[in-house]
């Protein structure tokens, strides 16, 4: 079991308010993505969680039980931290051994269970080295191992591949995916990039300033994102956000991802000409100037599209994919 | 220093620096060999040539000797162990935050500036003085009687002048270990239900190993020739005299300087001694 339920909890440092009352529900099994840009309260909100912050405000409860004055150790969770916070002197088998040797359990069933961990985790043949002798993944591994045998609610991960390089991390995300088929136990997951929240999570709660900007599923947010600050921050490359005049449209702001302008050479609602232009193979992202508009428009196109930089291109958003907002970047349906 | 041309380059720089730093440490080093094998006694005919092993022999039989090096090793163990065990508590207190920080951690490094002779003096004139010093006071208010503190526990007393100047240095070294563990380490023990006993134990003392061994080694270096202290208090009286005290005596005292600079020789040879068993038991803690 691992419900997790805030209630109006709020936190503030002195007179800074980093996350004014908020209401958040975390059901059992979940895979919650916490994400927004660096100083959204996200990590903050985690380590309320976890219970090494104090809330300022509110209650949270897990499995229904109040939980808010619970020391950290009792809560029943597991933390998994940006620094792998390993213990440098012990070996991987006592770092992984230590909270089960803190709760008292008998060696027989501790050797048992670091086998399963290593076993799963494959570090089985790196047991008795110091984490000082391991790579950044291995440590990682072992950072998950030692949360793994606690068997906790919920697991907690603050920016946890925010230290590995590109091609570990998305190796790591499949693994910490799988881990969460297998164990089907809680998970909190917090982060900066999009792409980790798009492609791991169940239910996404974007932050900004400490507010809950939207809440919902991957597709949910980037079908229907809510106001114009979830629309430009998931999805990538980021949404083309222009005012509504320059697209012949009463809205405020006019939105379009760069996947659903079509491209010609002959006509089209936008005249542009075809600057920066990205090819990843696959697809290629052209940067678009058009006369008129401050910002370039980002166009996702097929990946051996002939166009070259100075060529000039017509773009016509796809109408069915439009997105619009009002003057305070809310959508308007 | 790559190539072969800097590197002469190099040598031919660092050379005076050298010669400087080996003449300074040769020239008294010979010199106190040349005088432990010579009669010399400066009140008494001077310099009377070469009688080989004999300072040698008669520094190390005489009944002073062993007691002197006893004396010494209690009060270098006995300064240790208080300024490590405090130390590392201080350090600890003065890592929290606290209103008034700076000013307390002056305060706390105040005494190393203190020159050991006016420390010492201090400590024997307000503190120890049997009739007037504030301890005596103290025990008067409880209606005991004042402990004549620098001779019936002299040893005691002078651990503790010693241990008052150098906990600072102490203090100050674990201080920076202290503030240099990784906070989340502390935390993900936190959440690993590790009590401040066990996360104490198995997190902050490892990580303060090394420099436990920094102070041990470098207070160790220091307290081996504690003098200041035993002369301005004792004068070597009440079982305080030290190997260093002894020579003094030896040279001054007795106005022979031959049988001090044997005792020299010994001193070293000692230093030497406790220098290896260190190293021995802390050392593995600098290897990186």
């Amino acid at each position: 079991m691992g419900r997790i339920t805030l209630d109006k909890v709020a936190k503030r440092f002195g007179d800074v308010e980093v996350i004014p009352p908020l209401d958040l529900t975390i059901e059992d099994g979940e895979f919650v993505v916490f994400v927004g840009p660096s100083g959204c309260g996200k990590s903050t909100l985690l380590r309320l969680i976890a219970g090494l912050e104090d809330v300022s405000a509110g209650q949270i409860r897990i499995n229904g039980n109040d939980a808010t004055m619970t020391p950290p150790a009792k809560r029943g969770l597991a933390m998994v931290f940006q620094s792998y916070a390993l213990y440098p002197h012990m070996s991987v088998r006592k770092n992984i051994a230590f909270p089960l040797k803190m709760a008292g359990v008998d060696q027989a069933t501790q050797d048992a269970k670091i086998e399963a961990a290593a076993k799963a985790l494959n570090l089985t043949a790196y047991l008795d080295r110091r984490p000082g002798q391991l790579s950044g993944g291995q440590r990682q591994r072992v950072a998950i191992g030692r949360a793994i045998v606690r068997e906790p609610d919920a697991f907690l991960f603050d920016e946890p591949l925010s230290n590995l390089d590109a091609a570990l991390r998305v190796n790591m995300r499949l693994e910490i995916s799988e881990l969460h088929n297998t164990l089907k136990t809680t998970m909190i997951y917090v982060t900066h990039d999009q792409v980790e929240a798009m492609t791991m999570a169940d239910k996404i709660v974007v932050l900004q300033a400490g507010n809950i900007e939207q809440v919902g599923s991957p597709l949910e947010l980037y079908h229907k994102p809510r106001n114009a600050f979830v629309a430009g921050f998931i999805g990538s490359p980021k949404m083309n956000l222009v005012p509504g005049s320059t697209a012949n449209d009463s809205s405020h702001t006019f939105g379009i991802r760069p996947e659903h302008l079509d491209i010609s050479d002959s006509e089209g609602l936008w005249h542009g000409v075809v600057g920066v232009s990205e090819h990843l193979g696959s697809d290629t992202f052209l940067r678009v100037t058009v006369p008129g508009m401050e910002e370039h428009l980002t166009v996702r196109a097929n990946g051996d599209i002939p166009l070259r930089h100075g060529d000039k291109v017509y773009l016509t958003p796809q109408a069915d994919k439009v997105h619009r907002f009002d003057s305070k970047g809310l959508r308007i349906e | 220093m790559a190539t072969k041309q800097s590197r002469s380059a190099a040598r031919i720089m660092l050379a005076p620096a050298v010669i400087l730093l080996l003449g300074w440490m040769l020239v008294p080093l010979v010199m106190t060999l040349w005088f432990s094998f010579r009669q010399y006694l400066p009140l008494r005919g001077g310099d009377q040539g070469f009688v080989g092993f004999d300072n040698y022999i008669r520094f190390i039989s005489s009944s002073s000797f062993w007691p002197s090096v006893q004396t010494t090793l209690i009060i270098v163990g006995g300064v240790l162990a208080i300024t490590v065990v405090l130390g590392v508590v201080l350090a600890l207190l003065l890592d929290q935050p606290m209103w008034g920080q700076g000013i307390v951690r002056i305060l706390v490094i105040a005494p190393f500036f203190v020159m050991p002779t006016v420390s010492a003096l201090v400590w024997k004139n307000m503190f120890m003085d049997p009739v007037n010093g504030l301890f005596a006071h103290v025990w008067k208010f409880f209606g005991a009687t004042p402990v004549e503190w620098l001779s019936q526990a002299s040893m005691q007393s002078i651990i503790m002048i010693v241990s008052w100047q150098w906990l600072p240095f102490a203090t100050l070294i674990l201080l920076t270990a202290v503030q240099s563990l990784d906070s989340e380490q502390l935390e993900a023990a936190e959440m690993d239900g590790a009590p401040f006993r066990s996360r104490f134990w198995y997190l902050i003392l490892p990580h303060l190993a090394r420099a436990i061994t920094i102070v041990v080694l470098i207070q160790t270096i220091f307290l081996l020739s504690i003098f200041a202290e035993i002369f301005v208090t004792t004068g070597g009286a009440f079982g305080t005299r030290t190997l260093s005290y002894l020579i003094f005596q030896r040279v001054l005292e007795s106005q022979n300087i031959g049988l001090g600079s044997a005792g020299g020789v010994y001193a070293i040879i000692l230093a030497n001694i406790v220098a290896i068993f260190l190293m021995r038991i802390v050392g593995k803690n600098l290897d990186a």
